[in-house]
């Protein structure tokens, strides 16, 4: 489970807005561009990100977490698309699917697909690690606040129920009748048990609510708070990579057509492009000064 | 003027036949610092819960009287409007936190109530530093100890200064130390700014020191209002399981009873009974670990062995580092230590919960571990599917067979717990036990000391209780920074410190090596009957 906790990193010390605009550029860039030197430069910028913000951990564990379901699409999609001219195997009659030709075109695109949905999970895993949920929720509760104070709690109680869950594993262990590996009927039983837990803490929390004024609650101010180094050089990052993703889109560059036909242009200007976008979107996080608090 | 003041007040709780609380009229003043005793289920709870408006807005049932918190009647005002006035500090630090940073959690009580950036920034500051938790400020809850959880908790509390602060056995998952630190800092809090405090607390000889009053409930009814001494005096006669352990080794003396370890020592002093020369000059207690008498002896003479256990986080801490521990058959150990010193992971090895980074676990048998929550045992929905007839009858919980397991009380719970972890089959070699004294009061205690005590099984019991631990163990093994740093017998480790040692000890100074009030009382007629006899020369 991913949790944030406060680091001295450049990430870290920023606000939490200007950190999920930069995440988000991060996205949209995985979902623009198709090319494989593009989705190269979009996982450079996530993996030196975590390194940097020491959550190389959490977000490698998100990462292999989301490569099944990536590897899964890779491997559907040349077998279900009935696209691409460039057939690479035969398979013959494949009931229900009728004739299944794979196409390499259809591989490339599932590939790129599956890339995708790794980088996304990734993106998201480091904006979970070093975006202060508070702060976010802050926000929101502006807006609605009581669905901020939900997601708020629910983002408070997922470890403590999970902790919950690990005890009561461990106490069906230590039981003197516990089989080495609990049959279903345990684990439902066990499961049953985390979920009568589960409605107890949300009483007790309920009561606390109360207790710090919930039913009362009036619009939170905003808190003024100056731009510091890290807000103004990740503000600055996540602006100059979309203006990259602009140009790119305008140019069209670096180009990658999946049907009928594999088309691909790997240029000095698609380079140059990644290379800028890399150095832009980590520029700030070499901003080591004041990263403490 | 008066800061809560309860009127013939009558709580029924929903589907209950029997009221919780029962005709309770009580006044208390501003600034007062009100104990509240009493067993389980005597109606502690329940005051405290009408006394910030959740009985009965909240828990709903019969509600009959009047309470009136700074002037507020709880009938006309909900807990939201209520907590202008009153904050509350419950047992679980855990279902007290709301958001996810120190920072935040401290803010948001402020910000619901409307006060503006400036004012609710300098409140946080304030309450950070009025409890020493201002280095915490920035970090996640999810990062913080038991005891560094409570004080934010308390900070929550406390962070819109209000006028009454009501606490519900907030020390029963802390250490002795973080224990005695928050009761110093209620007493500190009720001195420099005059905040009433009503604490709720089964372990009196912690917080009657610092009491001006003490409440104490018997079945939902109001038996005893009195100052600290003169509570003591009416429990030695009416209530024997609320009297602390030193009003009991002073009322076997024939003294007054005292409040706390200082008064009690005066008395003594007084009386002759605690000299002062002797007392100067008690040596400490060597304790060190006994590795090597123990590995001396013959293999088939320990029940469990543990030969240089060490537990290594991946990229983190040595939990254990090179524990070498020999258990006797028969033997009852009491494992003490403050949080994080390593206790559980050691029983955890112990059972085999765990594998070892380095070192090997020795059993002649099978070893049962009974954890920190007993309610986690429970699965199933009827007592009886939990264990076998057998096993039920065997913890006298038979007649429960059909009930509910949440439905039992805490001792009941534990017993049925213990159960299902010794099953009825062959006795373990050992039985292990991981803070099994959290949340049940004096009786219920005092009911597993002799449960344990008549069990035939070696007994490895961590515990933060050195009351417990002295009814109990033989022997106490005190853990540090997961390594033993004393192994000797109880009366040498529990008479010879500050933290983890009885009151009695503390009272006596460690005189005598006498850890409970009976043994203190023998060891006090001792050097009454050395001073009254005449020299033989």
């Amino acid at each position: 489970m991913i949790t944030y906790r406060r680091r001295a990193t450049p990430l870290h010390a920023a606000r939490a807005g200007v950190v999920v605009a930069w995440g988000a550029v991060l996205g949209v860039a995985t979902l623009a561009a198709a090319h494989p030197i593009a989705l190269a430069a979009v996982a450079c910028v996530v993996v030196v990100a975590a390194w940097s913000a020491g959550a190389g951990r959490q977000v490698g564990r998100a990462v292999l977490f989301a490569l099944p379901a990536a590897l899964l699409i890779a491997v559907i999609n040349p077998l279900l698309v009935r696209q691409g001219l460039t057939v690479i195997w035969r398979f013959g009659e494949i009931p229900p699917f009728g004739q299944v030709d794979v196409t390499l075109e259809a591989l490339v695109a599932g590939a790129v697909l599956g890339a995708r949905a790794v980088l996304i999970v990734a993106v998201a895993a480091l904006l979970a690690a070093v975006v202060d949920p508070d702060e976010v929720l802050r926000g929101l509760r502006r807006v609605s606040f009581r669905g901020a104070v939900t997601a708020a709690l629910a983002v408070r109680i997922a470890p403590v129920l999970a902790r919950d869950g690990r005890r009561m594993a461990l106490a069906r262990r230590s039981r003197a009748a516990a089989p080495p590996s609990p049959t279903a009927r345990e684990r439902v039983a066990v499961v049953r048990a985390v979920t009568t837990g589960a409605l107890d803490r949300a009483v007790d929390l309920a009561a606390t609510l109360e207790l710090r004024g919930y039913a009362t609650a009036t619009r939170v101010a905003r808190v003024p708070r100056p731009w510091s180094r890290h807000d103004v050089g990740i503000a600055a990052s996540a602006a100059a990579m979309a203006a990259l993703l602009i140009l790119a889109a305008v140019e069209g560059v670096p180009r990658l057509e999946t049907y009928p036909r594999l088309v691909t242009d790997a240029g000095g200007a698609a380079m140059l492009l990644a290379v800028a976008f890399v150095a832009v979107a980590l520029a700030p996080l070499a901003l080591r000064r004041g990263v403490a608090r | 003027m008066s800061a809560l003041r309860f009127e013939d007040v009558t709580a029924t709780f929903p589907r209950r036949d029997v009221p919780a609380l029962r005709d309770v009229s009580v006044d208390i003043a501003d600034g007062e610092f009100v104990v509240v005793a009493g067993a389980s289920a005597s109606g502690k709870s329940t005051f405290l819960g009408a006394a910030c408006g959740l009985v009965p807005h909240f828990h709903g049932g019969a509600f009959a009287g009047r309470v009136t918190v700074a002037g507020m009647d709880t009938r006309e005002h909900g807990p939201a409007d209520l907590g202008r006035v009153v904050g509350v500090v419950r047992q679980d630090p855990e279902t007290q936190t709301v958001l996810t940073t120190v920072r935040a959690e401290l803010a948001f009580g402020l910000e619901h109530r409307g006060h503006g950036p400036a004012a609710t920034a300098r409140g946080v500051e304030e309450v950070a530093l009025a409890l020493g938790i201002e280095a915490l400020l920035d970090r996640s809850v999810h990062e913080l100890s038991g005891g560094e959880l409570q004080r934010v908790a308390l900070g929550a509390a406390l962070a819109g200064r209000p006028r009454v602060v009501l606490l519900d056995e907030p020390t029963s998952q802390l250490d002795p130390v973080a224990g005695d630190e928050l009761v110093w800092l209620l007493r500190r809090l009720n001195e420099e700014w005059g905040t009433t405090v009503i604490l709720a607390e089964h372990r009196l000889e912690r917080c009657l020191a610092a009491a001006d009053r003490v409440l104490a409930f018997a079945d939902g009814a109001l038996a005893c209002d009195a100052p600290p001494r003169d509570f003591l005096t009416w429990a030695g006669t009416q209530a024997p399981l609320l009297a602390t352990p030193g009003a009991r080794l002073l009322a076997a003396a024939g003294l007054p009873a005292p409040s706390g370890v200082k008064e009690a020592r005066r008395s003594l002093r007084d009386a002759g009974l605690l000299d002062v020369e002797e007392d100067a000059a008690a040596p400490v207690a060597e304790s060190r670990p006994r590795r090597r008498r123990r590995f001396a002896r013959g293999a088939d003479a320990t029940a469990l062995r543990l030969r240089g256990l060490w537990h290594e986080l991946d990229g983190g801490r040595a939990v254990l580092r090179g524990i070498d521990l020999a258990v006797r058959p028969g033997e009852r150990i009491a494992l003490m230590g403050r949080n994080g010193a390593g206790k559980s992971t050691l029983l955890r090895h112990a059972a085999g919960l765990q594998q070892p980074t380095r070192g090997r676990v020795d059993a002649a048998g099978r070893v049962a571990l009974l954890l920190q929550h007993p309610g986690d045992y429970l699965l199933h929905e009827r007592v009886a599917d939990e264990v076998s007839p057998a096993a039920l009858r065997g913890a006298a919980l038979d007649h429960l067979a059909e009930r509910h397991p949440r439905d039992l009380s805490g001792g009941e719970r534990q017993r049925l717990a213990m159960a299902i972890v010794t099953g009825d089959g062959p006795a373990p070699a050992v039985l292990c036990l991981d803070e099994p004294t959290r949340g049940l009061d004096r009786a219920q205690k005092a009911e597993l000391a002799h449960c344990l005590r008549a069990g035939a099984p070696a007994i490895v019991v961590a515990t933060h209780d050195p009351e417990f631990a002295a009814q109990v163990a033989d022997r106490v093994v005190l853990l540090a920074d997961g390594m033993i740093v004393a192994d000797a017998p109880a009366a040498e480790v529990l008479s010879g410190g500050w933290y983890f040692a009885t009151e009695t000890a503390r009272i006596l100074g460690g005189a005598g090596g006498a850890l409970l009030p009976e043994e203190g009382a023998a060891h006090l007629e001792r050097r009454r009957r050395s001073l009254t006899e005449v020299p033989v020369r």
